[in-house]
């Protein structure tokens, strides 16, 4: 059992930097992974009787060669580039441990590779959580909420246009890199958002996912370690995840900022958040991942709610606004102006998005947007529109646990 | 590895032959293409002739249905293409952006089938 548990762990370790060495060697993302698995149930059937060798990582690469040698014997698809990769996989093959890049560039290239524009958003999400993460085909469909035949078929269609248009896996030099790098933090983002926050789950929080994005951020900045961006996505990351355990109550409710038991945040989670905004700001260029982090570090090491310092969450609210004017951020700026210029200057700010011809995005499918108005509303003593729009919020909320609490504010407004 | 790089346009953003601005447009194409050659990239390209010269041909039931006009009627039409070999799809997109009328049209980038080597 502790042998299983032995695997699992390297697996965890091993997985990413050998299917980014198979992967520069192969060229095909698919073959690569597939003999990468392969190679991993050759070490659940052999480790248990003959024992773990000493390099686990080596054994995995040796084998996972051999594994996709077998297997371009064995598929007529592969037969004209026969030649090629073997001599690709013998070239850099078990007996040179010489790599003409390092592994971490490897490692680079495979991540930037799966973020590919020629992709589309979803895939990139998708080959990124398996061919990095290692997450299997069903796990990544089970947190995407599709059946795993369109996981497979989404993956599949994927992998076929990176071998049919040659979407390379090198690492591209440092011009193109830092064009790319926004593509890759935003495909890591938007696992992140979908663990925070779920879209369509009964639960609010699928922490699975938010470990997996935290690792993956954590990941990148060794991988770049001088990119501001970078540094801030992380920290955005640490920063809001701190708060976990306190933003669903017992039943699975959300409990709002204000209402949360700030004793419980994880105050080392929060500490690491800090220097990692910290070390993000000394790289001295902005960007909208550092900006939010600032944001979640103002509310992260404010006493209370009500202490928080909001002037200074409005300022960053207009900075970023500058840059991606979108009505999202326009509504949560609004919120930061009801603590600094009170309810009626916010609902004044709220009732202005929609008609604001600069901001790009449509509230009106937005629970929070209905949310917030139905907030403003009851705080200014007019119920009847408040219910309204709490009613109008719990009609376009598809996650159960945030339409409970939609429901509950309803009651509570009455009107 | 072959792509073909298949320019499309709405033929009114584009300078009209007399205007001022045409002279120094076509020198953009030449130059795009002397570099292409340059590089070793170019297999061929070629600009076509405006829709409203084209001509549609179908097979159906071994009778020939010729019919005036393009394939697609749309604003934006195929003004022409290129065949590059280049070694991946980064170098065909980097290729892709510097098509002179990218500005104001669309590239598509598709990969040529290679049957066999």
């Amino acid at each position: 059992m502790q042998q299983q548990a032995g695997i699992a762990e390297i697996f965890r370790t091993e997985w990413f930097g050998l299917v980014a060495t198979l992967v520069r060697d192969i060229g095909d993302l698919g073959l690569t992974e597939d003999s990468a698995q392969d190679a991993f149930i050759e070490a659940t059937v052999n480790w248990p009787t003959h024992g773990s060798p000493d390099r686990p990582g080596a054994w995995l690469l040796t084998t996972a060669r051999r594994k996709a040698i077998d297997r371009v014997r064995r598929n007529a698809r592969f037969a004209q580039r026969l030649p090629q990769l073997l001599e690709a996989v013998t070239v850099n093959g078990p007996e040179t441990d010489a790599a003409p890049t390092g592994p971490l560039d490897e490692q680079l290239a495979l991540l930037v590779g799966c973020c590919h524009p020629a992709l589309a958003p979803e895939s990139q999400v998708a080959l990124t959580l398996r061919s990095v993460a290692g997450l299997s085909t069903a796990q990544i469909a089970r947190a995407f909420l599709v059946s795993e035949a369109t996981m497979t078929r989404r993956l599949t269609r994927a992998k076929t246009k990176i071998r049919e248009a040659r979407i390379p896996f090198v690492l591209p030099d440092l011009d193109a890199l830092s064009d790319r790098l926004p593509a890759v933090c935003n495909v890591i983002s938007s696992i992140f958002t979908e663990g925070h926050t779920s879209t369509d789950a009964s639960s609010l929080i699928r922490g699975d996912l938010c470990d997996e994005a935290i690792w993956l951020a954590e990941v990148l900045t060794t991988l770049v370690p001088d990119d501001p961006e970078v540094a801030g996505l992380h920290a955005l990351f640490l920063l809001t995840d701190a708060r976990r355990a306190t933003r669903v109550d017992d039943d699975g409710i959300p409990v709002l900022l204000a209402d949360q038991d700030r004793a419980r945040w994880d105050q080392r989670t929060i500490a690491c958040g800090l220097s990692e905004i910290t070390r993000a700001h000394a790289l001295r260029r902005a960007g909208p991942f550092q900006l939010q982090a600032a944001i979640a570090a103002l509310h992260a090491t404010a006493p209370s709610f009500d202490q928080t310092d909001w002037r200074s969450v409005l300022r960053l609210y207009d900075v970023m606004l500058g840059w991606q004017p979108t009505a999202v951020l326009a509504l949560n700026r609004a919120i930061a102006v009801r603590h600094v210029d009170g309810p009626i200057a916010a609902l004044r700010a709220v009732d202005a998005i929609p008609e604001a011809d600069d901001l790009r995005g449509d509230l009106d499918q937005y629970p929070y947007f209905h949310a917030t108005r139905g907030e403003l509303l009851a705080e200014l003593h007019q119920s009847a529109d408040s219910a309204a729009a709490f009613d109008r919020a719990i009609a376009v909320c598809s996650n159960t646990a945030e339409r409970a609490h939609l429901e509950r504010r309803r009651r509570a407004v009455g009107g | 590895m072959k792509y073909m790089l298949i320019l499309t346009s709405n033929p009114t953003d584009e300078p009209t032959p007399g205007s001022k601005a045409f002279g120094p447009y076509m020198q953009e194409w030449f130059a795009y293409s002397a570099a292409l050659n340059e590089a070793g990239a170019m297999v061929t390209g070629e600009a076509l002739q405006g829709t409203e010269t084209a001509t549609t041909v179908q097979m159906r039931n071994g009778e020939r249905i010729v019919t005036d006009g393009p394939f697609i009627e749309s604003k934006e039409v195929i003004g022409g293409f290129y065949v590059i070999d280049v070694a991946n799809l980064d170098e065909a997109l980097g290729w892709a952006a510097k098509v002179p009328n990218a500005t104001f049209g669309t590239v598509e980038v598709r990969p040529v089938i290679q049957f066999d080597d």
